[in-house]
């Protein structure tokens, strides 16, 4: 079924005239309420009336991570705090996490495009559906709920976590349809092994899964081992969570709910807009956002666009798995970690020297953090409770800045190899 | 009283402990006590060795991270009940050990170095109570 079928399966020309009208609303919006970003229109020499359609969307300039941080909490909302509803926050790339905000409209906005893509992956209001994506200030777990209220679909808003009691509900309520992170189900279905529950009594047939990047060998896995159909969603907080874009049952590429974000695909290096079909760096503009609208928001996930017909039917530009990051940003569990996070905790506390490195592994089907830390010469301690403590200490603090934890190992000074150039802090062992 | 400990920090890796010994060989370092304390995840070498400022120094300049500590060394009779003895007589004082490691000398004699948590304390009590400590220049002399 198609949720909105009169603007999914919209010609290339009604669909650019919707994305011109509320481009250009937007930009006076945020022109005349986000002093940072007016800023910097005008220091590009445009005015809100310089942009007249979407073919001058890249005359405008871009907005980055880092301008979220620098503008924390609020500075980038558009509207006085009494019209926000909600607020969510993901990881930022140090200390401070990034923040926003939803009016009741976004909220709204939010359901309808999570409503979208249920549909897109065959899910409708018979349907059973257990949200094991984390609830919170995390967006994955209430954008799923909202959208499968909106559909009618009966939610069990069971969040991360507790797999037995995920197992037990699944086998007696029934349930048919599974969100979490493609790495969670693969877990889960291991358990299912090890507790002698067969795919064949469960009732399950969707899985919804995104939150971090997966291959298709792990598709295929996990629909071999959950009977499921494994359908890939993406999203990212700054521009709405999950439901930025969804595959369809024909699993051919996600389909950007673009009647909200305008995608682009730029060169990451000359900042140049690249034709479709090309792999680069996503860039959105949200366009019906009330709370933070954004302009040109640099992803720095590496996709590329389609704006072919698919076979289901919807016009809906649909964009490629994302094949890697233009940054550094690892996502673990579901989780973003940037190394300048872990830095910054490191150079907070005087005992550790900010030399060290991350090891990333997929253990079993989950991945595990690793990070080596060289103990400061003059904080080195001939006892053992001592060194002990330091270790906890560290784990402790990155623990509650980063929200997973890591398994931290103590090195000796002057180990961990020193470059000349950019330093390598980052090994990733996961095959992905 | 006060003896210098060579402290040395070694990750669980192999072949570190060799290099330690290699360094302080070939400098005509002797090493008179040596305790290896592991952890899964590192371990922590305590040494009395016979020049232990230049010990650290050799090590550290070969990025190792080695320290001094202050110990003492006590010389109990080498016979049944006397390490209890002088035990008994710190904890009745308060007198906690990080920890202590021992060796026989001969028949007569063992030396037992301690790591207090108050060294002062420690050895006014031991003193106060005719408990012999063995000197710093004998250690690192042995």
């Amino acid at each position: 079924m198609i949720w909105n079928e009169k603007i999914e399966c919209a010609s290339r020309d009604e669909m650019r005239a919707v994305q011109t009208e509320r481009l250009k609303d937007t930009v006076k919006r945020i022109y005349h309420n986000v002093p940072s970003y007016r800023q910097k229109m005008q220091e590009a020499g445009l005015v809100p009336d310089n942009i007249q359609s979407v073919d001058d969307l890249s005359k405008l300039p871009f907005t980055l991570k880092t301008d979220l941080r620098d503008n924390y909490p609020f500075g980038m909302f558009t509207v006085p705090m009494s019209e926000i509803v909600r607020i969510h926050a993901s990881s930022g790339t140090t200390g401070k996490p990034t923040v926003v905000g939803y009016t009741r409209k976004d909220l709204n906005s939010w359901s309808e495009v999570v409503t979208r893509s249920l549909c897109m992956a065959g899910v409708h209001r018979e349907d059973m559906v257990q949200v094991a994506y984390g609830y919170g200030l995390f967006t994955g777990g209430l954008g799923l709920h909202y959208g499968c209220e909106n559909l009618g679909a009966s939610v069990i808003p069971i969040s991360g976590g507790n797999t037995e009691k995920q197992l037990q509900l699944m086998e007696d309520f029934g349930t048919t349809v599974i969100a979490c992170t493609p790495s969670y189900s693969l877990f889960l279905a291991e358990e299912m092994e090890a507790a002698g529950i067969k795919k064949e009594n469960l009732k399950l047939r969707v899985g919804i899964f995104g939150a971090e990047p997966w291959t298709e060998n792990m598709r295929k896995e996990i629909e071999a081992k959950l009977g499921v159909k494994a359908i890939d969603i993406y999203g990212l907080s700054e521009i709405i969570g999950p439901g930025v874009s969804c595959e369809c049952e024909h699993q051919a590429g996600m389909h950007i709910n673009e009647d909200h974000f305008i995608p682009e695909i730029i060169d990451p290096e000359t900042l140049q807009p690249l034709p479709a079909g090309e792999i680069g760096e996503l860039v959105f503009t949200t366009i019906t956002k009330e709370g933070i609208p954004l302009i040109r928001y640099r992803t720095r996930d590496l996709t590329r666009l389609n704006y072919e017909k698919c076979a289901c039917g919807r016009t809906l530009v649909r964009m490629e798995k994302c094949k890697g990051r233009s940054d550094d940003m690892l996502i673990i569990r579901g989780v973003n970690v940037f190394p300048s996070q872990i830095e910054s905790v490191l150079l907070e506390m005087s005992e550790t020297a900010p030399h060290y490195l991350l090891i990333v592994e997929r253990e079993g089907n989950l991945d595990t953090l690793k990070l080596m830390v060289e103990v400061q010469e003059q904080f080195f301690s001939d006892e053992i409770r001592v060194l002990e403590a330091l270790r906890k200490k560290i784990t402790h603090k990155l623990q509650s800045t980063l929200g997973i934890s890591v398994d931290v190992k103590l090195v000796e000074p002057k180990t961990i190899e020193r470059t000349a150039g950019k330093a390598k802090r980052v090994i990733d062992n996961r095959k992905l | 009283m006060i003896i210098k400990q060579l402290t040395v920090f070694l990750e669980n890796l192999t072949g570190r402990l060799n290099e330690v010994s290699q360094l302080l060989g070939n400098s005509g370092i002797n090493i008179s006590a040596m305790t290896l304390a592991d952890t899964s995840e590192f371990g922590i070498l305590r040494m009395i060795v016979s020049e232990p400022e230049k010990a650290a120094s050799i090590l550290k300049d070969s990025e190792f991270s080695a320290s001094l500590t202050d110990v003492i060394c006590l010389n109990s009779p080498n016979e049944p009940g006397a390490l209890a003895r002088a035990l008994d007589i710190l904890s009745g004082e308060s007198v906690f050990i990080e920890y202590l490691y021992a060796y026989s000398m001969d028949n007569k004699s063992a030396y037992i170095v301690l790591k207090p948590d108050n060294i002062e304390k420690c050895i006014e009590v031991l003193q106060a109570h005719k408990l012999e400590l063995v000197s710093a220049s004998e250690m690192y002399k042995i």
